[in-house]
């Protein structure tokens, strides 16, 4: 993993510094709310509906075991005991006083970690596949090229005040599990002709208020190539993009409203003027983080045990069948720690939960960990042979629910329990959905399905690329939810549909459960998911069963 | 009146010329003005947070003007380090603006080439 | 016809603890909002405002919400209102952690 260079370390403890005086300015009134705002903004601190929330980065999701337990720290000491993750590979506080930040962002320090950009109209905290440097199907890590970007977009003079918040993520894997397609540049690693490794630069995606796949704005860029064409685009996008209505602000609209003809002309020109000031010292560092990145000498050891348990006891059976994922190395797999036990809040864990997983990290994880858009936690690189030992711990804190990919594995934002742009709750529907689904016993039944909730139209929960989207409104004064049905979240990345009127909150899992008795009705066999059978046929047959009221009458 | 903010603190106005241009935040690139024979370029910041102003100072460098080249409008101290490393040799700010942000806080910020990522990353 | 003003309390969140406040009658700062004032009249209601948001090292993001009297002082209408003198649903934190109800 990579660890801070000196310069790292002196600018992160440079920039605490600087907040804990902005702090102090603030609070003495040297600094008006106006002007603090973007300031604690870029240094992550929100203040949202009951208390301030701390945003910190976690970038590429990736984390060892000592920063683990520092995040535990932070929320005994100064929060309530728990964090929040988020679909960005953040863990959010949501307690802080604010004389107490500068004190937490010193605790980050410590541990190498801080909380820039994690907001503001600046480029925010990159991310990256959760299964990065460990999945089967990977053409390169992309986690290197992640660090690059990082240093390079930290404190980047020219786009801290950006017409608006920009996202990039990054896959080395052709299975997309980083939503790429959904950030402002997406990138993919792609073989070149010679069989070069490059990046496919996707440009213009994002969720929101108008949902937008990203569209390919250069097949192939050289990694030598990579820092000055990003900075082609967001100097384009600085220039170019709206500053008259946030709402149209982002560079998705920036490059509809102009066609991507004219936009990649105008990148292109921008890239021809400034590749030459980059004369590859980007590349030395980036040999470095490549090194930081080699994989942990993984052990050639039988798989003892593994097939046994599995065959003695159908618990770990059920969830080594829904939390494994296929390695590249012979004997290890990829866990997926659900933080999803039913009727939890989608995405918390408690500093017990933290602690735990930084042990079993280090105990059979080679001390790493990462944080999944899904909100979950992974252990990349661990031994078959210590998947029973590690099953039976995970469970004596309520971590190994065996639900990944199922109807309770569900994305959440917070909602209006807590954010102030927030028109509805989310976590509370979310409980609800899988405490329901569990208790009908219906969850294995219906199989591989991605619900996702956001609690307003800025679709921090995804709900656009969810199977099964809900989106919580504010109705006259009342919560209300959308559905929306068919989104997709991977490479075949695609916006759902809203299929009807929306749904009053003690009124969505009933509808939900009519939607899904509707797919075991009609799949056409156990194999088919929700997704397959809604390609398949249409929203029609779901629409049906979302409203039979309207079903019954049009059939009159 | 004005204050003018330069790495040694603050300083009244001092350009007397008559050879200066003035650059809106919304000017595109390619409409910017030829600048040969400029002695000073003041590029507006109507907001703190329009950023527009730092890439501006960018293709103005990059045009080749070297002369005297100023940010002036609602630029706060602690933007000083980015308005400094996108070029601009000084930043102009209002008497009000700098009655609540004292030189102290300016010069803070005077150690701008210090921890700066980007450089690290061209030079 | 005017249109009848619907009462207000000025609310806002504690710049040091962010926590939600009112404002009261007397001018102080509540985290309880039956001790807040029940504005019913547009200018005055424009008046406190001007007030709180004056008050720069005590208080962050004051503005108007809508409010309706009740037997122990004002009550929230909209839910987003009333979830802010409760605190989060998936936690007993916040206002519920210290209440006495």
């Amino acid at each position: 993993m990579y660890n801070y260079s000196d310069f790292d370390e002196s600018f992160v403890r440079t920039r605490a510094a600087q907040f804990r005086g902005q702090v102090e300015r603030r609070i003495s009134g040297a600094l008006t709310e106006d002007e603090f705002r973007p300031l604690r903004l870029m240094n992550g601190l929100y203040l949202q509906l009951h208390a301030y929330m701390l945003r910190v980065a976690i970038p590429y999701g990736t984390l060892s075991s000592a920063q683990m337990r520092q995040l535990a720290l932070i929320a005994d000491r100064w929060d309530k005991g728990y964090g929040h993750f988020t679909t960005r590979q953040n863990i959010q506080y949501n307690w802080p006083k604010l004389p107490d930040v500068p004190d937490m962002i010193d605790a980050l320090a410590d541990v190498q970690m801080h909380a820039i950009q994690t907001s503001g109209n600046t480029i925010r905290n990159v991310t990256a596949d959760h299964f990065a440097g460990a999945a089967a199907d990977e053409i390169e890590d992309p986690r290197p090229i992640a660090e690059l970007i990082r240093q390079w977009s930290t404190d980047h003079p020219e786009f801290q005040f950006l017409p608006r918040k920009f996202k990039i993520g990054v896959t080395g894997s052709p299975n997309d599990r980083a939503v790429v397609k959904a950030h402002d540049i997406g990138l993919r690693a792609v073989r070149g002709g010679s069989g070069q490794i490059g990046y496919e630069v996707i440009v213009g995606g994002g969720l929101g208020r108008t949902p937008m796949i990203g569209q390919v704005i250069r097949p192939f860029v050289k990694k030598e190539d990579l820092l000055p064409y990003l900075e082609a685009i967001v100097s384009v996008y600085n220039l170019w993009g709206r500053r008259d209505n946030k709402y149209k602000a982002r560079i998705k609209i920036t490059v509809f409203e102009n066609g991507m003809e004219a936009f990649r002309d105008a990148v292109e020109e921008r890239f021809r003027a400034i590749r030459p000031e980059f004369t590859g010292i980007d590349q030395v560092l980036l040999k470095e983080i490549e090194a930081a990145f080699a994989p942990p000498a993984f052990r050639n050891a039988p798989e003892d045990g593994f097939e046994a348990a599995r065959a003695k006891d159908p618990v770990f059976r059920s969830w080594t069948d829904t939390s494994l994922a296929a390695h590249r190395a012979p004997g290890y797999a990829i866990v997926t720690v659900s933080l999803k036990a039913h009727g939890a809040t989608p995405g918390d864990a408690s500093s017990a939960q933290m602690r735990l997983l930084a042990d079993l990290a280090e105990k059979y994880g080679h001390g790493e960990l990462r944080i999944s858009h899904e909100q979950n936690v992974v252990l990349p690189h661990v031994h078959k042979s210590d998947l029973p030992a590690l099953h039976a711990a995970l469970k004596t804190e309520g971590l190994a629910t065996a639900n990944i990919g199922l109807v309770s594995d569900i994305i959440a934002c917070p909602g209006m329990d807590y954010c102030a742009l927030a028109t509805a709750r989310s976590i509370p529907v979310a409980q609800e959905i899988a405490t329901h689904f569990k208790a009908i016993g219906l969850e294995e039944e219906i199989g591989q399905l991605k619900i996702k909730i956001s609690g307003c139209i800025n679709a921090c929960g995804h709900h656009h690329v969810g199977h099964i989207g809900i989106l919580g409104l504010d109705r006259a004064g009342v919560e209300n939810y959308q559905i929306t049905l068919g989104g997709d979240a991977t490479e075949k990345a695609e916006i759902g549909d809203k299929v009807g009127p929306g749904f009053a909150y003690d009124q969505v899992v009933p509808a939900i459960e009519r939607l899904l008795r509707a797919y075991l009705d009609i799949r056409a066999d156990r194999a088919e998911t929700f997704i397959e059978t809604f390609r398949r046929l249409g929203p029609e047959p779901f629409k049906a069963a979302l409203y039979p009221a309207e079903a019954e009458r049009d059939a009159a | 009146m004005s204050v003018i903010v330069r790495d040694d603190g603050f300083h009244a106005e001092d350009y007397a010329g008559d050879r200066s241009v003035e650059i809106a935040s919304d000017t595109l690139p390619e409409a910017l003005p030829d600048l040969t024979g400029a002695d000073l370029v003041r590029v507006a910041f109507p907001a703190f947070s329009d950023g527009r102003g730092f890439t501006l100072a960018r293709h103005i460098r990059a045009a080749g003007y070297s002369g005297r080249l100023r940010a002036a409008g609602h630029v706060i101290a602690d933007q000083y380090a980015m308005a400094r490393r996108s070029g601009f040799d000084e930043v102009e700010i209002s008497n009000d603006l700098a009655s609540r942000q004292p030189a102290d806080q300016w010069l803070y910020r005077a150690d701008w080439r210090a921890h700066d990522y980007r450089a690290r990353l061209r030079a | 016809m005017a249109r009848a003003f619907t009462p207000k309390v000025v609310t806002a969140n504690a710049l040091l603890e962010g926590d939600v406040i009112y404002l009261t009658a007397d001018g102080r700062w509540t985290r309880d909002h039956h001790e807040a004032e029940l504005i019913e009249d547009e200018a005055h209601a424009q008046l406190r405002l001007l007030k709180a948001e004056a008050q720069r090292l005590t208080v962050v993001g004051a503005y108007l919400a809508d409010a309706k009297p009740g037997p122990n002082g004002p009550e929230p209408v909209h839910f987003r209102e009333i979830f802010r003198t409760r605190g989060p649903s998936n936690y007993a934190h916040g206002k519920q952690e210290t209440s006495h109800v």
